[in-house]
């Protein structure tokens, strides 16, 4: 029971503090709830099917489709987040000012947040996938009874479902001036935290070079199987071992979007004069 | 930036012929052999045969990896080049018995 609770909680944790900053970030998207529900319930129903499908997806590719299929979702997830940010920094201001104003802009408020269902969808199945063949494997090994494994589940998604919760509570007490910056920092965050995770499997798979492995070592500092390492893991992207593609891969993002958000910010004086 | 994009495309070239190549197998929820010795400075190819009719994860911190390995499946990881050092890894679906450690030298 404890180790279903546990392995559940920490993938769990991972799925709902992208949903918390997901959720944060959309406050005042239309339809939010609604989104969020969707992406949820598809990447429930898609962890079954990737869970059902893991010994023919790892067979793909010489030995290699999981890494590939890893790599893949979390790179269109980092996509979505940039395309979010980029988004927000033109569309944010007007959505802060008067959402009644927006007019046409509901419909492509509404089109920004099936995008952001689908980054909720993409982390549930990878998360949920794992935990899927996990309890599988503690039912069909025998080594507990179904109510103990469901039981324990059910504990260690309540525990990661309240963090994710929380980590949401907490981005809405920032004040509103600066809630744009510090949601659309936390997005970009996760974003590169999402392309850094991706180079590493591409690594796994030999894929792509390391350049360096690791860079650095911190894992004297904050050891990436601690509580807090698994955090600011899914949060930041913390590697206490990074090879040097993660590193390069995290910060080219970073500047990407940050570049995509200057180019394509709002900019009240030239829409007033137009 | 961009010699690191420059430093990207020259590294990358496929792997050189002859990574060493290690088996290890999961039987019981237990890696066998639990104590690996391979060469530092060299990419490390890791067969790992899952025997169990469960689903096992290998997983190492040090090692930075992570992987699924269905039941009854062959898993290919590679890892490294390592620095000479002891690498614990780990079955994060049965964490008490699956146990083990890679050791360059």
């Amino acid at each position: 029971m404890l180790s279903a609770a546990i392995i559940v909680f920490r993938e769990a944790l991972e799925a709902a503090l992208i949903m918390g900053i997901i959720a944060a970030a959309t406050r005042r998207l239309p339809k939010r709830n609604f989104w969020l529900l969707i992406g949820c319930a598809a990447g429930v129903a898609g962890s079954l099917i990737v869970a059902s499908l893991t010994g023919q997806i790892a067979g793909l590719a010489e030995g290699v489709g999981q890494e590939l299929f890893n790599a893949g979702i979390l790179g269109l997830a980092a996509m979505m987040l940039a395309w979010h940010n980029i988004w927000m920094a033109r569309h944010g201001k007007q959505l802060a000012q008067d959402a009644r104003q927006l007019g046409q802009d509901v419909v492509s408020g509404s089109r920004e947040m099936s995008t952001l269902a689908l980054v909720i969808a993409l982390a549930v199945l990878r998360e949920g996938s794992e935990s899927v063949l996990f309890l599988y494997g503690l039912i069909a090994g025998g080594e507990e009874t179904r109510a103990t494994v469901l039981g324990g589940a059910t504990i260690g998604l309540l525990f990661g479902a309240m963090a994710g919760y929380g980590l949401y509570a907490g981005l809405l007490r920032i004040p509103a001036r600066l809630f744009f910056s510090v949601t659309s920092g936390f997005i970009l965050l996760l974003a590169a935290a999402m392309s850094s995770q991706a180079a590493r499997f591409l690594v796994q798979a030999d894929l792509l070079s390391s350049l360096a492995n690791p860079l650095w070592n911190t894992s004297w500092l904050l050891d990436n199987s601690s509580l807090l390492g698994r955090l600011l893991h899914t949060i930041v992207g913390y590697e206490a071992t990074p090879s040097g593609i993660q590193v390069v891969f995290y910060s080219a993002t970073l500047l990407l979007i940050l570049a995509g958000m200057h180019i394509f910010r709002y900019r009240p004086n030239t829409l007033a004069s137009s | 930036m961009k010699i690191l994009i420059a430093l990207l495309f020259v590294l990358s070239v496929p792997a050189w012929a002859g990574d060493t190549e290690v088996v290890l197998v999961i039987h019981d929820h237990r890696f066998e052999p639990a104590e690996i010795r391979v060469p530092s400075g060299q990419k490390i190819k890791l067969l790992v045969h899952n025997q169990d009719s469960t689903p096992e994860e290998f997983e190492s911190h040090e090692l930075n990896r992570e992987k699924l390995i269905a039941p009854g499946k062959k898993a290919v990881i590679f890892v490294g080049p390592l620095k000479a050092g002891r690498y614990p890894f780990y079955g994060e679906f049965h964490e008490t018995t699956a146990r083990g450690t890679l050791i360059a030298e």
